[in-house]
């Protein structure tokens, strides 16, 4: 995928040195499975949430504050929190969960770590697919409630045709945006784990700044900025043309 | 039925709530707490209690001017970028022209360069025009990202509008102007709102252009929250400190856009 062989421009000799073509293609799946994850778990979890919230009074207040709050805190602190958080002498979540007799430990099990950050993410980044669906379904006319349930649509019927197709916009800008920030995912798994145990959570970004940044050498780092954006940017262009289909095609069949 | 639902709504909303607030009490109970009792001892809330950390803070200028740099820098920039993003979010949902689907596509790609690729251009640019260390500088290259995403966000909820009330707006002799103030953004009210806030939180946290554009007259409070690192170790309360304060002005714009983004199309009169 990355030019096996160096043929990248005149990069040739950039692309040689510090680079394994294995190491690369391994950032690059993890980065893969994780951005998947980070997708599956948190837009379900975000419309679930949107459709729980209170729509009004001063309990809608409190809880878009509440649930907005992580979305606030910087990202380095966000690591540097969840270091401690999930420390099991000091921390609440790891103490709890050696507590419940885990074995737990995200500096030194692969897949703790892997968890952990993938949690962390999710706490983190939840809110913003929950705020856009909120908002979303807050702007659908309350008229339709009343109309749908005298014609007899079930729960999820009103759910599926009424407010999953008015979400569509908003989810469509949800998906793209998370799939992309978590592409970039950088400053918050590079606090908290650094990227061991191993290379369990060392995602593309930090994989190509340390090959790129930490050997100072400025040709590689602009070749690796901009494939890791066409990167990127196929990867949206094939989930925005497909959602955009997926959406189309509901439309269609609602008319029908 | 009904009332069993109800039930489990809440009790999944309980849940994530307690999920979602466990580590920010975690913060906050470390902020209450010193370096040594952080790191010796497990306790659900702090055995000696100190304000010492906020003291640093609130007695220190680089502290909290930081604060301040940045309230600045975010407030223009989510002003800037609503107001762009409106009249263009409005031209994509309305109108069909050569590319559009294109172009539209395109300006998300600005969202998913790394910012890194900005840095140098930026750089030069305001080095050029003598706007380094200044507010209106970091608020610029903040709409970099911010205004795709302001864009794409209302032009979703543009969309969801029905074109029939332009057009009977205009047959009841509404001007433009007034069509789009009056009775266009009511019916978008709960976009704008959550836009406004997404504008804010972004350019809020965003750490490398801001730390690269600023040295002391703007440099806003992320940058300075990078020297509790130091060759000594780590300053895990003021940190903490730190980052509790950082929610607070969010705290507060959410809290005034809570309405917009609450009662939405409900509120919104045609």
């Amino acid at each position: 995928m990355i030019a096996p062989g160096g043929g990248v421009g005149g990069g040739r000799g950039g692309w040689k040195g510090g680079v394994r073509e294995e190491e690369l293609h391994g950032a690059l799946l993890r980065q893969i499975i994780y951005s998947l994850s980070v997708l599956v778990v948190e837009i379900p979890l975000g419309i679930a949430l949107a459709l729980s919230m209170p729509a009004k009074g001063w309990k809608a207040s409190v809880v878009l504050v509440l649930v907005a709050i992580s979305l606030l805190i910087p990202w380095n602190v966000v690591g540097t929190i969840w270091q401690i958080y999930g420390r099991t002498d000091i921390g609440l979540l790891g103490a709890t969960l050696a507590y419940l007799g885990f074995d737990y430990s995200y500096t030194g099990n692969a897949s703790d770590a892997w968890m952990t950050v993938l949690v962390m993410d999710v706490w983190h980044w939840t809110p913003l697919v929950a705020l856009l669906c909120y908002a979303g379904l807050r702007s659908i006319p309350a008229a339709y409630y009343p109309a749908a349930s005298i014609a007899g649509a079930s729960k999820f019927a009103v759910f599926r045709y009424v407010q999953l197709p008015k979400m569509r916009g908003v989810l469509m800008i949800a998906v793209l945006l998370r799939f992309m920030d978590s592409f970039m995912i950088y400053t918050e798994p590079f606090v908290l784990t650094g990227g061991g145990p191993g290379n369990a959570t060392t995602f593309l970004s930090q994989y190509l700044t340390q090959k790129a940044v930490g050997q100072f050498d400025l040709g590689p780092a602009a070749a690796f900025s901009l494939i890791y954006f066409l990167i990127i940017l196929l990867l949206c262009f094939l989930l925005y043309n497909w959602m955009q289909r997926v959406g189309t095609a509901d439309k269609e069949s609602a008319h029908e | 039925m009904n009332e069993k639902r109800f039930h489990k709504r809440v009790i999944f909303l309980a849940a994530y709530l307690v999920f979602a607030i466990l580590p920010i009490y975690w913060m906050i109970n470390m902020s209450f707490r010193t370096n040594e009792e952080i790191l010796s001892t497990f306790a659900l809330w702090p055995q000696h209690f100190t304000w010492e950390n906020y003291k640093t803070i609130f007695t220190d200028a680089s502290w909290y001017s930081g604060y301040i740099n940045s309230m600045i820098y975010v407030a223009m920039n989510t002003v800037m970028s609503i107001t762009v993003a409106l009249p263009a979010a409005y031209a994509f949902s309305r109108y069909r022209f050569l590319g559009d689907k294109h172009v539209f596509f395109w300006l998300l790609t600005n969202r998913m360069t790394p910012p890194a690729v900005f840095l140098l251009p930026f750089f030069q640019l305001y080095t050029t025009l003598g706007l380094m260390d200044t507010h209106i500088a970091v608020a610029l290259a903040h709409l970099v990202f911010n205004v795709p995403l302001a864009v794409w966000i209302l032009e979703g909820f543009m969309s969801g509008i029905p074109r029939e009330i332009d057009e009977t707006a205009y047959i009841d002799g509404y001007s433009f102007p007034r069509f789009f103030i009056t009775i266009f953004l009511p019916l978008i009210k709960a976009g704008v709102g959550v836009t406004a806030f997404f504008c804010f939180m972004f350019s809020w946290v965003e750490l490398l252009m801001a730390r690269t554009l600023t040295s002391v007259d703007a440099k806003p409070i992320v940058a300075t929250m990078t020297r509790t690192v130091s060759a000594s170790g780590m300053d895990w309360a003021v940190l903490a400190a730190a980052g509790t304060l950082t929610i607070v002005p969010g705290a507060i714009v959410i809290w005034f856009v809570r309405n917009y983004i609450a009662k939405g199309f409900a509120m919104g009169r045609v």
